[in-house]
């Protein structure tokens, strides 16, 4: 009986310290964010920006205040929020390979920025004339519009339907569909839209000055407060929809729940950053991989924190000196995220057959 | 003290189905499941078995009439305070990726814990005695999804009894279980309805293990009102006989298990005495030859008799010409070399 408290207590203190590594990592490439880039900026200077705010180097004042600090909050955020939806899509539909992306609303959010972009003519013509006037508002509102309208269907068919497989599937179709239709719009654009639609499809941490943090922040925090609200609701569904609902959980009221924080981090993230790749996919896997248990209580907070840190070391690959403006995050996102998921498979496929 | 915790009346169950007429599966269902005991519910595939257990559970609404536990009609539970009557055990398979066994039956105390769920010190201690009652305390720190199939039942199990519900239902909980995994289950489900008051309903295909454990028999099959008794009773006034035979399949009252007629071939006599003499018995009626013991004396064409017990030799006598052999094997041989002779 003691042997088996004191493995417990094992667990818990190999958690506490992979959460104590994961925020030491955090803080540090928080900083290396803010350090490093094409302009050179001391350490100490750094510190003095940050804490004191004092400077006598205007310019350097600029790039961290404005520049590199909101685009590390941006990452943080980002990292953080994909990471959550991506846990709750993989739980709820039991099924390792989902991901924020599963429900359709990047899909949404793609489409609206798509049709913002393609499709309205403008009286100044091309879509960068608007946005030389607008800055990246119409954007924003383009792919909000977008990421609801989908989460929108998504949830009257939550309502409806008994099985989430059902709703995996109606998620996807939907996905399909308005890819296509995008599809369809950059077929008949011009060059100079197509090239912006296509730069925003890459996706960017560095699109959110601080006057939009603001609603940025709110809608990614809610979204991960409902998460961490669904902590009990999610460890029950691991059992099964039908184990959960003997164990008193609500089924139909956590699966909205669950879509409507999903679909806020995913709207969110999306709408100011472009749609993501992998990260909502990868992050899950990698926390539960580095705690070594699949408990939401320990996983809501290590996607949060893990999403973060990798968001955070995404970023500073792209912005390496060298690398400067010429990667875009999702390549840097899904070199780190595909062998992510090929690991996993390679895991499983090994497991089976030992099995 | 022995009570009635769940009883229906005129219950019909079956599958809602929106815009199409209902599936009725069974109706005007009217039972009675007592605590302190173990019911096993029994009959063939399609008989409704496990939708009848979908319905105690809540999983799916009574087409008609009501499911009533503890004075108070189902529907009118929440499905939290339904979480502290009935706790289930599902066929379907549970896979958790990283997972320790006390942690799956610690979500046994959801119904009971806070916001967050996290355990407290007495739910520790419920979930310990969980695990003591069905024999995995050793298991207590492993990952469930490393564990036997016949391991993982006993953790459903013990969620099931860190759920603290009068009610148990079990879908099947010997399925894919090895015989002592299943003899062990079942005991320890004995041990919960005797010991601990709960009232335990399981389905089942085993017949011979719910006639040697069950207190209880329900008798389900399709087109046919469900029997209730204790096993015993449904044996003697031949329901069981009635429910499971089937052409080739006849319920033996002597041995209380079904046997497998074979299409008869020739008559064999057969005399001796000891485990060999009856293990013969079952190996020439297993090749289809009826068996007798009277006509020995008589004049016979096939006649098998067992010269010593301790090494068993066998004397084959086939029209009249002997030969003496050493194992059961051997004496199929000749028979089935000699069969166009007396089919």
């Amino acid at each position: 009986m003691r042997n088996s408290e004191n493995s417990i207590q094992a667990v818990s203190s190999w958690n506490f310290r992979i959460f104590v590594i994961l925020i030491i990592g955090f803080f540090v490439f928080f900083l290396l964010n803010i350090m490093l880039g094409s302009v050179y900026i001391p350490m100490s200077e750094v510190l003095s920006i940050l804490f004191s705010g004092g400077t006598n180097h205007v310019l350097h004042h600029t790039i961290i205040i404005n520049t590199r600090l909101p685009q590390a909050v941006t990452a943080i955020l980002a990292g953080a929020g994909l990471g959550a939806a991506g846990l709750m899509m993989q739980t709820l539909f039991r099924n390792p390979l989902a991901g924020p992306s599963v429900l359709g609303v990047s899909s949404g959010a793609s489409l609206g920025v798509a049709v913002m972009m393609l499709f309205i003519n403008f009286p100044g013509g091309t879509f960068q004339v608007l946005s030389q006037v607008t800055g990246n508002i119409s954007v924003i509102i383009a792919a909000f519009a977008g990421a609801f309208g989908v989460l929108l269907l998504i949830g009257v068919v939550a309502g409806r339907f008994k099985s989430s497989a059902t709703i995996l599937i109606i998620g996807m179709m939907i996905s399909y569909a308005l890819t296509s239709l995008t599809g369809v719009l950059q077929f008949y654009s011009l060059k100079e839209d197509l090239q912006a639609f296509v730069i925003w499809g890459l996706g960017s941490f560095a699109n959110v000055a601080w006057g939009q943090m603001n609603f940025f922040a709110t809608f990614t925090i809610i979204g991960l407060l409902l998460a961490l609200m669904l902590i009990k609701p999610l460890n029950t569904l691991l059992l099964g929809e039908n184990y959960a609902h003997n164990l008193g959980t609500n089924i139909r009221r956590t699966r909205i729940f669950i879509i409507v924080s999903t679909g806020l981090l995913t709207a969110a993230v999306t709408a100011y950053c472009g749609p993501i790749a992998f990260l909502g996919l990868a992050v899950p896997h990698l926390s539960r991989n580095l705690f070594k248990t699949s408990d939401h209580f320990i996983n809501v907070p290590g996607v949060i924190i893990t999403g973060a840190l990798v968001a955070l070391v995404c970023n500073l690959i792209a912005r390496l000196p060298g690398f400067d403006g010429a990667l875009p995050i999702n390549a840097v996102t899904s070199v780190i995220g595909a062998p992510v998921v090929i690991w996993i498979i390679v895991k499983q496929s090994k497991f089976r057959a030992e099995a | 003290m022995k009570k009635c915790v769940l009883h229906t009346s005129d219950l019909a169950i079956g599958f809602r189905s929106t815009g199409k007429r209902d599936t009725v599966l069974h109706s005007g269902i009217n039972l009675q499941l007592f605590s302190d005991e173990i019911t096993c519910l029994l009959g063939p595939n399609g008989a409704g078995k496990s939708t009848l257990l979908r319905t105690f559970s809540g999983f799916l609404p009574p087409l008609n009439g009501a499911v009533t536990i503890d004075e108070k009609e189902l529907d009118s539970y929440s499905s939290s305070a339904l979480a502290k009557k009935v706790s289930v055990v599902l066929t379907e398979k549970v896979e958790l990726g990283s997972f320790q066994v006390f942690s799956v039956v610690a979500l046994g105390r959801s119904p009971y814990t806070g916001f967050l769920g996290r355990i407290s010190a007495h739910d520790t201690l419920i979930i310990d005695k969980a695990l003591e009652s069905t024999g995995i305390s050793h298991l207590r720190n492993r990952n469930f999804d490393e564990l036997s199939d016949g391991e993982k039942q006993k953790v459903m199990i013990a969620k099931s009894l860190a759920q603290e519900t009068p009610v148990i239902l079990l879908d099947e909980p010997t399925a894919f279980l090895d015989f002592p995994s299943k003899t062990e289950t079942l005991s320890l489900l004995r041990e919960a309805a005797w010991k601990q008051g709960k009232t335990v309903l399981l389905s089942t295909h085993d017949l011979n293990l719910a006639l040697s454990f069950a207190d209880k028999i329900w008798l389900m099959a399709k087109d046919k009102p469900i029997v209730t008794g204790t096993p015993e009773d449904l044996v003697l006034d031949g329901h069981f006989a009635d429910f499971f035979n089937k052409e080739n399949t006849r319920f033996d009252l002597a041995s209380g298990s079904f046997v497998f007629e074979s299409p008869k071939k020739a008559e064999i006599a057969v005399s001796g005495s000891g485990h060999s003499f009856i293990w013969l018995k079952k190996a020439l009626s297993r090749k289809g030859f009826r068996v007798s013991e009277k006509m020995f004396n008589k004049p016979s064409t096939l006649k098998i008799s067992i010269l010593e017990e301790e090494k068993p030799t066998f004397n084959v006598e086939i029209n009249g010409e002997k030969m003496v052999v050493g194992n059961i094997a051997e004496v199929l041989e000749i028979l089935e070399g000699s069969n166009n002779n007396f089919e």
